[in-house]
């Protein structure tokens, strides 16, 4: 796989189609799988990793359904790439900061990927655009039957599937909704928002996951619980509540538009001026401008640029991509003023040629 | 409108949701930002799986008995209970089983319960603890052929050839 190819596009989980996609950005579930014939992941050698490796890629090239996937050796790719297939949610930090033979097969949709060797031996992630927690199950599921079919998974009668960590005994799923809240962070009630979803056992976490800083005000509603509820269930649990964050999140606006029009308007225009001007910007002050301006473009208030550009921009102004887009490695100094010229050259050129990058 | 605890207009209006009912506030930032601020005290941060492993041995085991517990080791990937405390993650799949009295209590405490509802394997849906005695197997070989033990160690590659065929 030319990672270079997969830069110049934006990839599916910032696509910003989907229902609902002004503030439900994507919708992700993971699986943790083990091989029963091998010890987990801190108690492997070199050599275990090694064959884990090999036994699963074999594996899944066999099957007829994994034939178009591309296999990144993560062991062996540069810091900037790994950095980038994080950018892209295609791989994990943990992946990318472990040692030994590990790696991703990717899907060339990027609707899915299956990490080697992570904290588990192997973890499955499906994503789509939007909010579409069914068909992504459905498709997550049926990954999990054809390799199941090829491996046998480390399977306990009455705890379920077994994984390196006893917090994701069980049903090893992991349910995640991408939301973007810019309205409840103003508002300053994401805090107590939070809190309530903590109590009935649901996580938040910001983009790259646990531990992560809330990035551009985008943020992941998770299950917290895996064992003693079937997948429905815990999907069921998660799909709900995100209705009710879209309200809460659509009522803030309304209240910001309602109680303080002027003053967001004033912030949003801001926003996107500095970012069609500076001469020199970080990836966070990109990350929170874009944040506003693409809300203000939600709300009718900035109409010279459309969601599709920002969410790109989300993407593409992060620091691996400015890299792999300008292809040399740049140091931070020489990316924040990269980042400027491409934000100008992105917003100034308005929309009409965002469909080709697309 | 005005604060409701002082003579400065409101300029926060929140609305809590957690409760029977939602309740509306309607505050000066100064108040509004006291009364977050107050709110965000109250809470505690989520337990971490290390806080609550702590807690739950504090709670049920005097210091010796830890000691002893700390010792004990998963005859199939050889960590002991301590490297499992200090790293939070297991060795082996077998571990559930040679730590399951210990590791019950953490289960249930994380997840509310102790029984998995959800999918099944198709193919070995009864569990795999027999195919993970390969790993003991295998370690055992290692270790034969180190010692030179070649009449084990044979022993030791057709048991793991008889499993490797059961599969």
């Amino acid at each position: 796989m030319n990672l270079e190819d997969l830069a110049s596009r934006c990839g599916e989980w910032l696509r910003g189609s989907g229902p609902e996609s002004d503030i439900v950005i994507s919708s992700r579930i993971r699986l943790a799988r083990n091989l029963a014939d091998f010890p987990f992941i801190r108690k492997c050698t070199e050599a275990d990793r090694g064959k884990i490796v090999d036994s699963l890629r074999g594996r899944l090239e066999s099957a007829d359904y994994f034939k178009d996937l591309s296999y990144v050796d993560v062991e062996s790719l540069a810091d900037v790439d790994r950095q980038f297939l994080v950018e892209r949610q295609l791989i994990s930090r943990e992946l990318a900061e472990g040692g030994g033979p590990r790696g991703v097969a990717i899907d060339p949709n990027e609707k899915f990927s299956l990490m080697l060797n992570e904290e588990d031996h192997l973890r499955v992630q499906v994503m789509t655009s939007g909010l579409d927690l069914d068909s992504v199950w459905q498709q997550i599921d049926r990954i999990d039957d054809l390799v199941e079919e090829q491996v046998t998974y480390a399977f306990h009668e009455s705890l379920g599937y077994l994984t390196a960590c006893p917090t994701n005994v069980g049903t090893g799923m992991r349910v995640s909704v991408m939301l973007h809240l810019p309205a409840l962070v103003i508002t300053r009630q994401i805090e107590k928002v939070f809190r309530s979803l903590q109590k009935i056992s649901l996580a938040v976490r910001g983009v790259y996951g646990e531990g992560s800083q809330p990035m551009g005000d985008f943020y992941q509603i998770s299950n917290q619980i895996t064992l003693g509820r079937t997948e429905k269930d815990l999907i069921e649990q998660v799909a709900e509540v995100v209705p009710v964050m879209i309200d809460y999140e659509r009522r803030a606006r309304e209240f910001l538009v309602k109680e303080s029009e002027k003053d967001l308007h004033d912030r949003v225009s801001r926003a996107y001026g500095i970012l069609c001007t500076a001469q020199t910007i970080s990836s966070e002050e990109t990350m929170m401008l874009l944040s506003s301006v693409r809300m203000g473009v939600n709300l009718g208030l900035i109409q010279d640029v459309a969601i599709p550009t920002i969410n790109q921009l989300f993407i593409h102004t992060q620091p691996a991509h400015l890299q792999k887009l300008r292809g040399i490695e740049l140091d931070t100094a020489d990316r924040n003023a990269e980042r400027a010229t491409y934000l100008q050259r992105h917003l100034r050129r308005g929309d009409n040629d965002s469909s080709e990058k697309n | 409108m005005k604060c409701q605890q002082c003579e400065k207009p409101a300029t926060f209006h929140i609305t809590e949701l957690v409760g029977d009912a939602p309740q509306e506030l309607h505050l000066c930032e100064d108040h509004a930002r006291h009364y977050l601020h107050q709110a965000d005290e109250l809470e505690a941060p989520a337990p971490t799986l290390a806080g609550m492993l702590a807690q739950q041995l504090k709670l049920s085991q005097t210091a010796q008995e830890l000691a002893r517990l700390d010792k004990q080791a998963c005859p199939v990937c050889g960590i002991t209970f301590y490297d499992f405390r200090q790293e939070g993650r297991l060795g082996c799949p077998h571990d559930y089983v040679s730590f399951e009295e210990e590791l019950q209590p953490l289960i249930v405490n994380i997840h509310g319960e102790n029984s998995h509802v959800g999918k099944r394997p198709k193919r070995v849906a009864h569990g795999t603890d027999k195919r993970t005695e390969l790993i003991r197997l295998r370690r055992e070989l290692e270790e034969a052929v180190g010692r030179e033990n070649y009449e084990r160690a044979s022993e030791l590659r057709d048991q793991i050839q008889n499993y490797e065929i059961d599969e």
